[in-house]
């Protein structure tokens, strides 16, 4: 069931409406939880975040101002509390010499003094057909030790756009970062995770 | 316009999903993907991680106990 506009929602949790707190309560929290998990060590610590996170939105109701959506400003009180807590960095920008150079293996392309120079020298293997059921648990597995490799400021991107969904202009106003940052670090991470299921995907035919 | 290689499309993938290749990257990014099965594929690749981490089903929710303390709060103020 959809959520009421954010006009009436807002108007309802200054009124005090319980109702109101706990539909978006539910509706958010796992969420923010997985947002919360990107930046911090174990589970229990995702949830205290979180808590303090809602305690936070209780205190600050007054103070939203409706310049942006409101479970935007509840996931940016959620990121920064999730900052504070988090063992690694508070910026988001993509770190010189890490975050930049090739997402693909460079040994993969043609060299310059080959003919068909920066054409791949094998082609991708396809992958098998994802439906599979047998393979899917596997899958969100691997997809989740993925995510578990990457620096924070990729995971939390990747978390954000490819896991909640969440668009472009969002996540920036989440995380407070340019559209072109938060592109490079998406960028990186799919590339990684990609790369991670590829190596799946490669050993399963080795072993057929 | 010079051609596009392999090797540069492959890091032109997440601009181009997100519409965000100027309008000649684009038109020599949408040119090689017709000409190149290895980059087709990889491009589907991307595309299907993607899809494939929306799919990944939460593994936490709040415990009922935080969720009665948060309520409690609320209905405090």
């Amino acid at each position: 069931m959809p959520l009421p506009p954010d006009d009436e929602l807002v108007i309802r949790l200054r009124d005090g409406d319980d109702t109101a707190f706990a539909l978006v309560l539910d509706a958010w929290s796992e969420g923010m939880l997985r947002l919360a998990r990107s930046f911090v060590a174990d589970a229990d610590t995702a949830a205290e975040v979180v808590q303090e996170t809602w305690l936070a939105v209780i205190r600050g109701l007054g103070r939203f101002e409706g310049r942006s959506a409101l479970k935007t400003w509840v996931y940016r009180i959620c990121v920064n509390q999730a900052k504070r807590r988090g063992v690694a960095e508070s910026r988001f920008e993509p770190v010189p010499g890490v975050d930049d150079g090739p997402t693909v293996d460079p040994a993969r392309f043609r060299s310059d003094d080959e003919e068909w120079a920066g054409h791949w020298r094998s082609l991708p293997a396809p992958w098998p057909d994802p439906e599979q059921q047998a393979l899917a648990g596997e899958i969100r597995a691997r997809l989740a030790a993925a995510l578990a490799r990457l620096p924070e400021r990729q995971r939390v991107v990747i978390t954000l756009r490819d896991v909640e969904g969440y668009g472009s202009d969002e996540v920036c106003e989440m995380l407070e970062i340019t559209a072109a940052n938060q592109r490079v670090l998406l960028h990186r991470a799919r590339a990684f995770v990609r790369a991670e299921l590829e190596t799946y995907y490669a050993g399963k035919e080795v072993r057929a | 316009m010079t051609e596009m290689n392999c090797n540069e499309f492959v890091e032109l993938v997440t601009d181009f999903l997100d519409g965000a290749l100027d309008e000649d990257d684009q038109t020599r990014f949408v040119d090689h993907l017709s000409l190149c099965d290895g980059c087709s594929t990889y491009l589907d690749q991307i595309r299907e991680t993607s899809d494939a981490l929306a799919d990944l089903p939460a593994v936490q929710t709040l415990p009922d106990e935080a969720r009665e303390h948060l309520l409690a709060a609320f209905r405090k103020t």
